[in-house]
């Protein structure tokens, strides 16, 4: 009978170097008042699109590496919780998020994390998961969501609302024009930061 | 001048004191295991004691339910913090992070020790490049993210490594920051007692001190949250802890009932407070000389042998029951033989349970061995000397010549009611592929609702039961790691060819020294490593000099020493290692436990291929077990066994009446009712929706035991009616028999399987058993003679028995 729990990811969190940032509370949210009506418009908009299949670039920026990470592939979706990032280049790896389990293929080997035993993963994947599905409830369990912009070019702004997840990732900023995302950027709390940017729709 | 029969008084009163000083001094267990078989091979040892002492047998599963998730939340961390400071608990996990603290501290310092994939060739130029690209790599996904933090110390990635081979099994799914079901109504604590699994009591202790620390915990709550929120408990020590306490208490109200009801029946018999109070001498004396046996023979005496012991007052009763009402016609010439034939049929049906390797069965026929021939030669050579010279009963002639004239008409009917075996016969024939219950839990005293909500905690917990395993053993420790380290490469390849889902082994906490050693030899030393790094990092983004708490660490583990079982003292590490690493009797045992590759069970095709592939391992022996299969096939052979016995059992009754009576005929008298009311018993018990048990075929043995009393007297009837009264007769049997339905009739109404089984056999059994020897020994014109002779002088027995 196995009593370790499948802490695998935790752990390295626990390890790593304890820069503990407490979250600014959001410069955005006295005016989200004002911005309500579009946010859920944006909602609305996004939800109503059922699938999605387009290209990706990836750039990771991070302190250890003397240059950017590049990647890309593509991303599929099907409203609302079925996403999967095909990354194909440099090495291929796939993720496959399927109802709250996350599934990883790299280098031969599959790893499977459920997002409720993991919290601390979830709102990096659930970001853009609930982003495509218009999912605003879902967005604000983990984030103060600041809209700014119009429905044809917007731009929302995430900050984490717990300030354990604070440590990792200080804001998600997100841009598109009308039902499409256009790029994701992630900035992390010790300045390490991505960009996901979208490319156009892909035909099968 | 002595009394007549005071020689036997006093011989009988050595003996008792004697028995009572043996019963008083002997140990007394209710752990059910103790009752269960004995295994024969030493791998089914192995799992018994597994199963008994083993740390698997200390874990205890806590659900709490009711109220709000954040105050389950709320109580479950509270429980595990009074827990976890409570030494009676070797572990309490809920899921917490601050329990795994220790943990991670621990896998990261001995990530080089523990991770397989640390090989000369990791360490390589190449070997390194190639880890490091992984590693790189997989710091764009969002795991990648959480283990950017361990990438400067550990940038060849051992330390997911070591966790991908450790977090194999699902863990219970999380709610509010604690373990929960998957649906999240319960949270859920898994919680390791020290107190050992054969302890009882201290099983006992530490689930009184679990439910008092929850009521502590519920009552700090606000009153209107606490209100709803309730604690489940489940596991091995909670149900070695019920099934005491069941057989406590059944013993208990079983013999209070059983005595009580018998009582009744003597009083409204005899009309007489001596005649009933004398009539438990034997009885009393019969119980007490089988707790002495079975401590001398056995050492410890089991509860459930002491409920069986209700079944001893049921026949044992009997022989006073003669004593009194037939004492009127030549008690020492013609009922005392006929009843020390019955002793003696009685105690050759079970001999036949001595050598059953069912210890529970060999102790119960010890028991009633020494305690029917205790309570036959009471009241044979003790009892008679102790009537009072006015001691009188109510004159049962009228019962007897009542029960006759009802014989009588139901004589003319017999040929019916012998249908009833007939059709039992028939019936039993078309359901003879159904008959026999072949499960070890038929006989579990806990009940299948509890049972079934375990099963559902530990699927909860993501701990279910393993069907297969791998068992490796072997003279020693190293010898057994080094084995299943062996055991796993095969177990790999099986994984990713798809043959089973996955494995648990001991060396994924613990690996073999000699891995260890062979680990830390292929960890350069610092020059050579930096030198290895500057090239194998050409090509990738890594900054150089970010890495050196890697050189740092690598230099570090170079001069640590290899784990022991010891180290993992403390961590979480440790109670799985306890459960899959075990000293047995015979040296070293491990387990791998298998996990199947969809979900369901493995297929026996692919059982096969797991054997062939870990047949010849090495000097230890490997062996892959069907815990389920083996289970029942050890416990079907205690079936078969079982009526074997009984067969045998009943062979050597047929050979000592035939010794006896030396006539086939008056034999096949004796044997034929009995053998009706056998089958009867049997095709009754099945067309009420039983399936048989090994307690059933001991039942049917006990059927023939004690019906073979009635028989006999029958037979005596009818060989020497100038020695009877048929009346007086009949009205012994129809007492000493409803006696005898009554003990095993409340047996029969035991919550405890293995008495329930027994009575429910004996009980209709001991009634038909007495109808078909009336009937078949019934003759139309009754030859019997009304004696009203004075009771004879109670004659100074001969110390060799009459």
């Amino acid at each position: 009978m196995k009593l370790l729990p499948a802490v695998a990811l935790c752990v390295a969190m626990a390890l790593g170097p304890a820069t503990a940032l407490p979250a600014a509370p959001p410069a955005a949210a006295a005016s989200s008042a004002d911005t309500q009506p579009a946010l859920d418009e944006l909602m609305r908009l996004l939800a109503a699109r059922k699938h999605g299949h387009v290209s990706f670039t990836e750039v990771h920026v991070l302190a250890i590496m003397q240059r950017p990470l590049e990647s890309s592939g593509e991303l599929m979706y099907d409203a609302p919780d079925w996403l999967e990032k095909r990354t194909l280049q440099p090495r291929p790896e796939t993720l496959v998020l399927a109802g709250g389990v996350l599934t990883i293929h790299r280098g031969g080997r599959t790893r499977t994390l459920e997002l409720a035993q993991h919290p601390e993963i979830a709102p990096w994947v659930e970001s853009i998961r609930a982003t495509l599905a218009g999912d605003r409830a879902a967005l604000e369990r983990y984030f103060h969501v600041a809209f700014s912009g119009s429905l044809a070019h917007w731009s929302l702004l995430l900050v984490p609302t717990d300030p354990a997840r604070a440590d990792t990732i200080a804001d998600i900023h997100i841009r598109g024009d009308g039902a499409a995302l256009r790029t994701l950027e992630i900035r992390q709390a010790d300045g390490d930061h991505s960009v996901l940017t979208i490319g156009p729709e892909l035909t099968p | 001048m002595m009394r007549p029969g005071a020689s036997g008084t006093l011989i009988w009163a050595l003996l008792g004191m004697a028995a009572a000083a043996v019963a008083a001094r002997a140990t007394y267990t209710t752990d059910l295991s103790a009752f269960l078989p004995r295994s024969p091979s030493a791998t089914q040892r192995l799992l018994v004691e597994q199963l008994r002492s083993g740390p698997a047998a200390r874990l205890i599963i806590v659900a709490i339910e009711g109220g709000q998730p954040h105050t389950r939340a709320l109580v479950s961390a509270e429980l595990t913090r009074r827990l976890r400071a409570d030494p009676r608990f070797a572990a309490v996990n809920n899921g917490d992070t601050a329990g795994l603290d220790r943990d991670r501290e621990f896998l990261f310092r001995n990530r080089y020790l523990l991770s397989n994939a640390v090989t000369p060739k990791r360490f390589s130029v190449h070997g390194l490049h190639e880890a490091i690209a992984d590693a790189v790599g997989s710091l764009a996904s969002p795991e990648g993210m959480l283990l950017k933090p361990l990438f400067a110390q550990d940038p060849t990635g051992e330390m997911l490594g070591v966790l991908d081979e450790l977090a194999q099994d699902r863990a219970p799914t999380t709610t509010d920051g604690v373990w929960s079901s998957p649906n999240g109504q319960r949270a859920l604590l898994i919680v390791q007692t020290r107190a050992r699994g054969s302890d009882t009591d201290g099983q006992e202790e530490a689930c009184r001190a679990l439910r008092g620390a929850f009521a502590a915990v519920r009552s700090g709550l606000a009153a209107a949250a606490g209100r709803d929120v309730t604690m489940r408990m489940s596991g091995p020590p909670v149900f070695a802890v019920a099934s005491r306490a069941a057989i406590k208490s059944e013993v208990v109200r079983l013999s209070v009932l059983g005595a009580g009801l018998i009582a009744v029946l003597l009083l409204a018999a005899y009309r007489s407070v001596a005649a009933l109070l004398l009539g438990m001498l034997p009885v009393a004396s019969g119980a007490l000389a089988g707790v002495a046996a079975v401590a001398l023979g056995y050492g410890t005496v089991h509860g459930i042998t002491l409920g069986f012991g209700v079944t001893l007052i049921g026949e044992a009763v009997d022989y006073s029951i003669y004593l009194f009402i037939q004492r009127t016609v030549l008690w020492q010439l013609s009922v005392w033989p006929t009843i020390r034939l019955g002793v003696l049929t009685s105690i050759c049906g079970f001999a036949a349970l001595l050598p059953s390797s069912f210890p529970g069965l060999a102790q119960l026929g010890l028991y009633s061995i020494a305690g029917l021939e205790a309570a036959a030669l009471v009241t044979r050579f003790v009892l008679p000397a102790w009537l009072p010279p006015n001691f009188a009963i109510a004159d049962l002639t009228q019962l007897g010549t009542r029960v006759h004239g009802m014989l009588r008409r139901l004589a003319s009917a017999r040929l019916y009611i012998l249908l009833l075996p007939a059709l039992a016969a028939v019936y039993l024939y078309g359901h003879r592929d159904s008959l026999w219950n072949h499960e070890l839990s038929a006989l579990s005293p806990i009940s299948l609702a509890d049972q079934a909500f375990d099963a559902r905690l530990r699927a909860d917990a993501g701990a279910p039961d393993a069907r297969y395993m791998v068992v490796v053993s072997g003279r020693d420790r190293e010898l057994v790691l080094e084995a299943c380290e062996t055991v796993s490469a095969k177990l790999t390849q099986l994984v990713s060819t798809g043959v089973i889902g996955g494995f648990d082994t001991p060396t994924h906490y613990l690996p073999s020294l000699a891995s260890q050693r062979a680990r830390l030899r292929s960890l350069p030393p610092p020059a050579e490593l930096s030198e290895r790094l500057n090239a194998a990092l050409i090509g990738l983004p890594a900054r150089r000099a970010a890495l050196k708490p890697f050189e740092d660490d690598v230099e570090q583990a170079r001069h640590s020493t290899p784990l022991t079982a010891a180290s993992l003292d403390g961590t979480s590490l440790e109670t799985p290692l306890g459960a899959l690493l075990m000293q047995s009797s015979t040296g070293w045992a491990a387990l791998l436990p298998l996990r199947p590759a969809g979900p369901h069970e493995l297929a026996a095709a692919d059982a096969d291929r797991v054997r062939a592939a870990v047949a010849q391992v090495s000097p230890a022996r490997v062996v892959l077990i069907d815990l389920i299969g083996e289970t029942n096939r050890l416990y079907s052979g205690y079936l078969t066994e079982a009526a074997h016995l009984a067969l045998t059992g009943f062979a050597a009754i047929v050979l000592l009446l035939l010794v006896a009576l030396r006539s086939p005929v008056r034999v096949m008298r004796v044997v034929v009712p009995l053998a009706l009311a056998v089958i009867a018993v049997a095709g009754l018990l099945v067309a009420l929706g039983q399936q048989l048990t090994i307690l059933h075929i001991v039942g049917m043995l006990l059927i023939v035991a004690i019906g073979s009393n009635y028989a006999l007297f029958f037979d005596r009837n009818r060989q020497n009616p100038q020695h009877a009264s048929v009346p007086l007769t009949l009205a012994s049997l129809v007492i000493a028999n409803l006696a005898t339905v009554t003990a095993f009739g409340v047996l029969a109404s035991s919550k405890v399987p293995v008495l329930a089984d027994l009575g429910s056999t004996v009980a209709p059994g001991a009634l038909l058993a007495l109808v078909f020897s009336a009937l078949l020994a019934y003759t139309p014109e009754p030859a019997y003679t009304h004696q009203s002779a004075p009771p004879p002088e109670p004659a100074q027995p001969p110390p060799t028995g009459a």
